[in-house]
């Protein structure tokens, strides 16, 4: 009997000292910040990958003190930038394991990341729970600030779902286009069916008596779209949207082109703007992409955004796309939040509640021009939107974007207080689209 | 009557002292043991029917249907009592199960594993449909009370972690009677032998009925615990690589005791979390590294450790 | 009328798709009684090998493009034998005497590691070598333009199901082969030397895989998580069919390619319940499978 309990204890003693053994010093005179982005799986090469990439190319930067006003003090107010970089592959259950760790076991002074909008909404609660200030940087469900009425350390930086597909029907309206027969093709899971909602709600409020010829929902991974496609070219639409991203979205596109299905219709991929230069030519011309905000290819020129963009390039010799400016975007606002906080007194961490307090309702600089944190409570950033055709010089092998239509934020966002949902259904009341 | 051995003394001296534990440990640590020690309880139902001879590699489908009454039970219909939440949950799985069990005791072997894989991935599926339900993103599960009290945050987690303890220690007690005893030595025979059991006059079906019944209530019971422990459920509970972990846990661990799935998910929790943290780009590969270690070397899971001992000191 | 070809057409090329993935796992599972966890990463690596050498091929050497074909065949032919002859002989050979369910999971230790070695070797940015796809054009048939790559792959799917089971049942060595898979005790008294057949096997398997792999390659952009979303599949073609059964592998294909065809015409809200569906209905009626046999009760 003595022999089970000593080696029951002994197990769980061992898994017991492993687990403590390397106890971080709390406070080591760095800003400590866990980064959390795809490093595995299908996200992690169209998105993971290139968040994480300007992370590092941002905090190099930021800790030799490199980077353009107003962000040239070294790291965040004055203190070197210390990261702590966890895969966000497997699952909300074991994301809300690995922040628990975070927070309490690295003793992180902030978190930035998450892509999924699953792991986004299991998370929100728990950063609520332990008070740690939590950056989201790209996820986009609506349902975020929907159940979490009253944020209070949880923000983000990145635009809500909705605002592409709101976006995307009235840049396909606004360009004067066929609109008459509309199809879609969207990923099986929620951000495919969320996507197709929304945009369909949008469309029929703006061109009343538009159809829709079919739906498709392949499963998420699926790669081989031929039944797919001759569905989608036998129903005969005007316009195909589809919210693919990553490996799908290009399969879809190759296959899709290379048996004509886009030559006589309109296109659009919401989250097209992320394989600008991976497509090389085997998208039609005309196709019209999106960057989920203005980001990657549709982000302004400023000082910034080309520091940003040389420094980028410089270090991975390709083309920053969306995720890595979302990325950017995350850790600029943390950095002028806590700086706001800080008041002054350099080289300090400022309190936890400090930092909340100066983040929400913030105005910061960033790679995609003035980020207002002034919706959701000022904890959600509201920006304007861009959609473009995608060209290919196959001369030059470039890709560039034409015919960009941007829409303001308060266009396409709807008012604290509304779901999306019952913005699109009432007609997109209060919408200022200027002219 | 019962007679008391040396595992089960020491099952509850374990549970103890794991339950005393809870005052010590920091947050982080209380919260990987609790999701561990709930993983546990599914494992247990696994290793149950490894010990019958079949393998389930749809586990999860259990696991889903517990996770997702204590969800709906405080989201639909008021329900925020764990304790019932998690009654509910292992009541509504036992139904399902006893429905399902009576096409799934008609398989063995790898059929049996393919169609339980199947079944969950088809709850899968009905799940990324229900968009009232969040779809593939799931929703936030309600902080619930323990036997009508209601706790603070931190108060909570110590409450949550010790009925979490007190389950699997309860649980693996039962499951210890329960394979010492003429059932589970059928279970065993079946295993062995299943066309010798019918000459003795028994149903093998109906045994292994029994079996599938007791596994769902087991996996629905951890997934409950998850639930609660996480606040959040999603359909990725009921995807077949989450029931792929169970069996891999309960491999891990070895099925000659009950104890050996407890040890074996607190290990596999703790390599995870540090080959996540150590190597963030290869940790399935340590991961798949451990596993490769531990069959090779010890075949019959980290149980073994203990009973060579035991075998050479006698 | 349209939609009746394209469905026909569409399921064709889905169905021969499936084969494919399936072929290398039902080889490996009939002869050996193994079920390869690992088969999808065998897939993946033969679709990394070949995406990286044929967009090599077009980027720095300015070859004939029609080239590219025998290079996408010759990369799976030598992913294919040097991770089999790797995993065979390195590990799986010590493992024989273990039983079908270590087995199981000692292939899917197999998958995580290789999964991650994947990544490490050809990094998580996903590899577009649409070339060889885009090279052949299409084909207008009954109003509807198919990719004539994809109406190829049908045919050399065809061609390489003839080609098992001729081998299985018109060669001396398809004799052996048959008389180990049938018992393997009687073939070992018989003087049959099992271990060989099961080192050829196991490396047939997974250059089947990973050819599976490379003819997939110039169709879909080639990330990380493919060989992990083509296991569950190829699994489902296989029970469907009967473990181990050429022929049932074929009919499996056809059945879940078919089916899932009409569902994206007709119901595109249930494709994501096609797969599971018939696999359910399938073992619900036939627990061994459409092609598999009932083994003899051993008391």
């Amino acid at each position: 009997m003595k022999n089970i309990v000593q080696k029951t204890l002994a197990v769980m003693a061992a898994a017991g000292t492993l687990a403590a053994m390397p106890v971080h010093a709390a406070e080591n005179g760095k800003f400590r910040v866990g980064v959390v982005t795809f490093l595995s799986g299908a996200a992690a090469g169209p998105f993971g990958v290139p968040s994480i990439n300007g992370a590092k190319v941002l905090v190099d930067a930021l800790n030799q003190g490199k980077v353009p006003a107003p962000y040239n003090v070294k790291g965040i107010n004055g203190l070197e930038i210390e990261t702590v970089v966890i895969d966000e592959n497997g699952g909300a259950t074991k994301q809300v394991e690995e922040f628990r760790n975070l927070a309490e076991r690295h003793k992180v002074d902030a978190v930035v990341g998450y892509i999924s909008s699953g792991d986004c909404l299991a998370i929100s609660p728990v950063a609520e729970e332990l008070g740690v200030p939590t950056v989201f940087f790209d996820c986009g469900t609506s349902r975020l600030f929907e159940e979490n009425k009253t944020p209070r350390y949880v923000f983000r930086t990145g635009l809500d779902a909705a605002i592409d597909n709101i976006a995307a029907a009235r840049y396909l309206v606004d360009s004067g286009r066929k609109v008459e027969a509309i199809a879609g093709i969207q990923q099986n899971y929620a951000w495919g069916q969320d996507s197709w909602g929304d945009f369909t709600a949008a469309i029929k409020q703006l061109k009343p008596g538009v159809k829709v010829t079919t739906e498709q929902f392949p499963k998420i991974f699926q790669g081989q779209y031929g039944a797919e496609i001759s569905a989608l070219a036998l129903s005969n639409p005007d316009v195909i949207h589809s919210s693919f991203w990553g490996g799908d979205m290009e399969a879809l596109v190759l296959q899709g082109n290379a048996r004509g299905l886009f030559d006589k219709r309109s296109a659009i991929l919401t989250c097209g703007e992320s394989a600008l230069d991976r497509f090389k030519g085997q998208a039609s011309n005309g196709l019209i992409v999106g960057g989920r905000g203005p980001f990657g290819a549709f982000a302004p020129k400023n000082t910034l955004s080309d520091w940003f963009h040389a420094a980028y390039m410089a270090k991975n010799e390709i083309e920053p796309t969306y995720p890595a400016y979302k990325m950017v975007q995350a850790i600029l606002g943390l950095k002028a939040a806590a700086e706001k906080a800080a008041a002054g007194k350099a080289g300090t961490v400022p309190g936890k509640d400090a930092l909340v307090g100066a983040f929400s309702n913030l105005t910061f600089e960033s790679v995609s021009g003035s980020v207002n944190m002034s919706r959701a409570k000022g904890h959600q950033a509201l920006q304007g939107i861009a959609y473009g055709e995608y060209h290919y010089d196959a001369k030059t092998k470039k890709a560039s974007l034409k015919n960009i239509k941007a829409y303001a934020g308060e266009c396409v966002t709807p008012p604290d207080g509304t779901t999306a949902g019952e913005w699109i259904k009432a007609g997109f009341p209060g919408a200022k689209c200027g002219g | 009557m019962i007679h008391i051995d040396r595992s089960m003394v020491g099952l509850a001296a374990a549970t103890l002292i794991l339950a005393a534990a809870g005052g010590f440990v920091p947050d982080w640590l209380a919260f990987i043991l609790t999701l561990a020690l709930a993983k546990a309880l599914v494992v247990q139902g696994v290793v149950l029917q490894m010990r019958a001879g079949l393998v389930s590699f749809g586990q999860g489908l259990f696991f889903c249907v517990g996770g997702y009454a204590v969800g709906m039970g405080g989201h639909f219909f008021g329900i925020n009592d764990a304790p019932v939440l998690l009654l509910a949950g292992a009541l509504a799985a036992v139904a399902l199960a006893a429905v399902l069990g009576l096409l799934m005791t008609r398989y063995r072997d790898i059929f049996f594993a393919m169609l339980s894989l199947a079944l969950s991935m088809i709850l899968f599926g009905v799940l990324v449909k229900s968009s009232e339900l969040g779809s593939t993103d799931g929703f936030n599960v309600h902080p619930a009370t323990f036997f009508g009290l209601s706790f603070k945050t931190e108060a909570y987690k110590t409450a949550l972690y010790l009925l979490t303890v007190l389950l699997a220690g309860g649980g693996a007690l039962v499951l210890h009677l329960v394979h010492h005893s003429g059932l589970g030595r059928m279970w065993e025979a079946i295993r062995e032998n299943e066309i010798r059991v019918e000459y003795l006059g028994l149903s093998p079906r109906w045994l292994l009925y029994a079996n599938y019944l007791l596994a769902a209530a087991f996996a629905a019971l951890g997934g409950g615990l998850t639930a609660l422990a996480t606040g959040h459920i999603d359909p990725e509970m009921s995807f077949w690589t989450t029931s792929g972990e169970f069996v891999f846990i309960a491999l891990l661990g070895g099925t000659s005791h009950v104890a050996a799935p407890m040890v074996a998910a607190v290990l596999f929790a703790f390599v995870r979390t540090y080959a996540i943290e150590f190597t963030p780009h290869t940790w399935q590969m340590i991961l798949g590294f451990v596993l490769l270690g531990i069959i090779v070397f010890l075949p019959k899971g980290l149980w073994s450790l203990v009973r060579s001992e035991k075998r050479a000191k006698a | 009328m349209t939609t009746f070809y394209a469905i026909f057409i569409d399921g064709m090329i889905y169905a021969s798709w499936l084969f494919l993935v399936a072929a290398g796992l039902t080889v490996i599972y009939g002869v050996m009684r193994i079920l390869n966890m690992a088969h999808g990463s065998f897939y993946a690596i033969g679709a990394y090998c070949a995406a990286s050498m044929v967009g090599w091929y077009f980027s720095d050497f300015d070859g004939n493009p029609y080239l590219s074909y025998l290079l996408l065949i010759g990369c799976a032919l030598v992913a294919g034998l040097v991770v089999g002859v790797v995993i065979e002989q390195g590990l799986l050979r010590f493992m024989y005497k273990r039983n079908e369910l270590l087995m199981i999971i000692i292939t899917y230790a197999l998958l995580l590691i290789l999964e991650d070695t994947t990544k490490l070797a050809f990094g998580v940015d996903p590899y577009f070598t649409y070339q060889p796809y885009a090279l052949l054009g299409r084909s207008d048939i009954g109003g509807l333009a198919f990719a004539n790559y994809d109406l190829l792959l049908v045919a050399v799917s065809a061609i390489i199901g003839l080609g098992c089971w001729l081998v299985l049942n018109r060669t001396h060595v398809g004799k052996v082969l048959r008389a180990v898979i049938h018992d393997r005790e009687i073939a070992v008294a018989m003087g049959v030397n099992v271990r060989l057949m099961f080192a050829g096997t196991f490396i047939v398997g997974t250059t089947l895989g990973a050819l599976a792999g490379a003819l997939t390659a110039p169709s879909i952009s080639v990330s990380p998580g493919i060989g992990v979303e083509v296991i569950v599949l190829a699994f489902a073609v296989v029970v469907v069919g009967g473990l181990g059964s050429i022929e049932g592998a074929i009919v499996g294909a056809l059945l879940v390619g078919m089916t899932r065809s009409l569902a994206v015409h007709l119901a595109p809200q249930i494709e994501l319940f096609v797969i599971y569906g018939v696999m359910s209905l399938v073992l619900a009626v036939r627990p061994q499978g459409l092609f598999g046999r009932t083994l003899a009760r051993k008391i």
